[in-house]
């Protein structure tokens, strides 16, 4: 029995993160996640097809009260969310790590440019409408105003290959100008988005304006593309085929679709992912004594 | 005693229209290529104005050919060169603008009052306004040096046929595209006058390509591989068979698409204003305009009011000669129009919604339709949620905001509103909780180049005009 002197560590039981719950999945159903040698890693949830409804739900319950806070309030809680991130960055690190396959120094650095990405993409929430929007000179007596504003449930399907920095690229761009998202995780590596549904569940973001699932990204994507109230999809996470079809169930309710395209995740991301999920609403009035 | 108005007809004569027109590829006229033709007919009257080529695949390859040859030379111009090619077109436009108006009243049915002062207008004004940015695209937000996608492929409506054009062709040309564009098939006259005016501004050829046709070309058009851009304006149901179509393809796409949009009316509203701006929100061009404010949601206690106001003065409009300058209600574009505009309005009568009309005497040729109010409209009514597309307004009722946010929401479409209160605070609260991509508060119908146009949910995306409107044409 002397192997058994050393201390038993406790394994964690990763959940699915729905409406600010850490609900199982409703099948009941999980799936192996191994590392990048094939070694056990955990148990995740496999998420079914009414998880994914009900990931909607929570997500349009929440559009109302996150797309009418203020862009300020909704800074403050993306900044708060770095925070918490830099305190669990050794967690972050050691979990994409053994997701990726990387050495300690190389997944360090894909944490920091994660976190590092968050904030940045803080600090749009009250930006972006200056520069996406402003007054038209028309040519008559009217006051006339732009302003870009969210547009509404985006089904996200994370990148496979960046399990965290490609997920924060994705996630954060959405939901600071209002969004509320529900995530498909890395199929093969979601354990990193799972623990980032801990980070977010503490840190004042309201239940439901980030929904994470874990499971079979082709079986999650095909009842959010066809969902009547997903106003938009990101691909990233979808190979050809797969974001053929699924862009095509999209049309039905003309959802806004961002296809996949290679990424540099480590690159300069630009405005592209911010102003993918944004419509513009232009305001009339009359001028006039 | 009353006076009764004399005729004030425009005159025909100003606009001479062939017996027959080919397509317009690479700079050259040009029968289609298996020599089908159909006929256009001016719906006030069913007399065949012309011939025009049906449009084939094979015509489809050629145009698009032409246009991605013509890409190479149009998009390594400078902004400054393109953009006096897009002021000489504008001013052409503004010197041929009553053969124009009174040609797109003809193949259209639209009033001379309309096509004169606010369509050609706006044509002309959109020229002149993307010109001047065809030099400034480092400036415009999206990046240092923004590149065009390439070949355009353009499908507009006929409800207002040159000014779409317009609209897709100014901004296209201006960030260095070329373009194949197809008109309606009810409405081909305007675009081949188009045709023209590029001749006479000395347009290289092929930049420019005009494919007339019906819905199969359009098709083909959308499908073609060597397509980079499509651009529509029309139906949701086209419009979502286009999303189909592009799916899992390169081609960027914008769509705008119907509505069924609500005009708003509070019980602190200016009613004389409003009624003025109900009538011009849903009877402007016949009711053929997606954003129309074809849903009256009207605040329970000014009902009677209102609608006592709003009966008067639809008894003062008049219905007739699209070309007759007193004109305020034209032709129904076609009889298929007439037919779904008819059965729509009978869908309602037979859903318990209480129909009324003004005496008005319609002339016994061509398409017409009195315009149409119902009172007593339910949610669920057909007439409340299907758009129609003519002269029909439907009347619901509210008793706080927020049940009119509720009500003017409660639809796939997104496009337009109205909103009609003199109090700033509650118009400003309202806009805010509108899902719409353009709101007019105290007015309604307003177009303006500067000023982007497009819709949220199944009223489309992308937007057209203004800054906003170049994103459509540029790499990202």
């Amino acid at each position: 029995m002397s192997e058994l002197t050393g201390r038993l560590s406790v394994f964690k039981t990763y959940k699915l993160y729905v409406g600010g719950k850490f609900p199982r999945s409703e099948s009941g159903r999980v799936y192996e996640v191994t590392d990048s040698k094939g070694t056990w890693l955990a148990n995740a949830p496999l998420a079914s097809r009414k998880d994914a409804r009900d990931a909607v739900v929570a997500a349009r319950k929440a559009f109302g009260g996150w797309s009418g806070a203020t862009a300020y309030n909704r800074g403050q809680i993306l900044y708060r969310i770095a925070e918490m991130l830099e305190g669990r960055r050794d967690q972050f690190t050691a979990e994409v790590a053994a997701a990726e396959g990387l050495s300690k120094a190389k997944a360090t650095a894909q944490v920091d440019a994660a976190i590092d990405r968050w904030v940045w993409y803080a600090g749009w929430s009250d930006k972006v409408a200056q520069i996406a929007g402003g007054t038209n000179p028309v040519a008559g007596p009217y006051f006339n105003v732009s302003a870009p504003e969210p547009t509404g449930v985006v089904a996200v399907l994370a990148p496979q290959e960046s399990s965290f920095l490609g997920l924060v690229s994705v996630i954060a761009p959405a939901i600071v100008t209002g969004n509320t998202v529900v995530v498909a995780a890395a199929e093969n590596a979601p354990l990193p988005a799972l623990s980032l549904a801990e980070v977010l569940a503490t840190s004042d973001l309201p239940g439901g304006v980030v929904n994470i699932l874990s499971g079979r990204t082709a079986e999650l994507s095909a009842p959010l593309a066809a969902h009547q109230d997903v106003n938009a999809l990101d691909l990233a996470g979808a190979d050809g085929e797969l974001a053929k079809d699924l862009e095509t169930a999209a049309a039905d309710n003309l959802k806004r679709v961002l296809r996949p395209a290679p990424v540099n995740w480590t690159a300069d991301p630009g405005t592209g992912r911010l102003l993918a999920f944004l419509e513009t609403k232009t305001v009339w009035h009359p001028m006039g004594v | 005693m009353t006076f009764d108005y004399a005729p004030a007809p425009e005159s025909r004569s100003v606009v001479d229209i062939a017996p027959s027109y080919g397509l317009f590829i690479d700079g050259e006229f040009a029968p289609a290529s298996d020599g089908k033709v159909f006929k256009t007919v001016s719906p006030s009257s069913e007399e065949v104005l012309s011939e025009v080529a049906q449009a084939t695949g094979d015509d489809v390859d050629r145009a698009v050919t032409a246009a991605r040859k013509a890409f190479e030379k149009w998009s390594a111009l400078p902004g400054a060169e393109r953009a006096k090619y897009l002021f000489r077109i504008a001013r052409i436009i503004q010197e041929r603008s009553r053969e124009l108006a009174v040609l797109e009243s003809l193949d259209n049915g639209k009033p001379i009052r309309e096509s004169r002062d606010a369509d050609l207008p706006l044509v002309a004004a959109h020229f002149f306004y993307y010109a001047g940015w065809a030099d400034k695209l480092d400036h415009a937000g999206y990046g240092a040096n923004p590149r065009p996608l390439g070949v355009a492929g353009q499908v507009i409506p006929w409800n207002f046929p040159l000014l779409m054009l317009a609209w897709k062709i100014a901004p296209a040309l201006a960030t260095g595209n070329t373009v194949v564009l197809k008109p309606a098939e009810t409405t081909p006259l305007s675009a081949l006058f188009f045709a023209d005016i590029c001749r006479q501004a000395g347009l290289p050829k092929g930049v420019v390509n005009i494919l007339t046709g019906d819905g199969s070309t359009g098709a083909a058009l959308v499908a073609h591989p060597d397509v980079n851009k499509v651009a529509f304006t029309g139906s949701t149901d086209v419009g979502k068979a286009i999303a189909r179509t592009v799916a899992g393809t390169d081609k960027k796409v914008t769509l705008e698409l119907g509505g069924k949009a609500a005009n708003i009316v509070f019980d602190d509203a200016p009613l004389d204003q409003a009624v003025e701006g109900i009538v011009n929100g849903i009877f402007f061009n016949q009711g053929h305009v997606c954003c129309a404010g074809s849903r009256l949601l009207v605040q329970e206690s000014v009902q009677d009011e209102l609608l006592d106001a709003l009966k008067r003065r639809m008894q003062t409009l008049r219905v007739g000669d699209p070309l007759d300058k007193n004109t305020d209600i034209g032709a129904i574009n076609s009889a298929e129009q007439l037919a779904r505009i008819t059965a729509l309005a009978d869908a309602g009568e037979a859903e318990g919604a209480e129909r009324w009309s003004p005496s008005c005497e319609l002339p016994s040729a061509g398409y017409w339709f009195a315009p149409t109010l119902f009172t007593g409209v339910t949610q669920a009514h057909r007439i409340a949620r299907e758009e129609i597309f003519g002269p029909v307004l439907s009347v619901l009722t509210f008793r706080t905001p927020a049940e009119a946010v509720e009500k003017a929401n409660n639809t796939p479409y997104g496009l337009s509103a109205g909103i009609w209160t003199e109090k700033g605070s509650r118009m400003l609260w309202m806009a805010n909780k509108l899902r719409a991509g353009v709101i007019w508060s105290n007015t309604f119908n307003k177009f303006d180049p500067a000023s982007p146009f497009g819709g949220y949910q199944e009223s489309g995306y992308g937007r057209e005009g203004g800054r906003h409107g170049l994103e459509a044409y540029l790499n990202v």
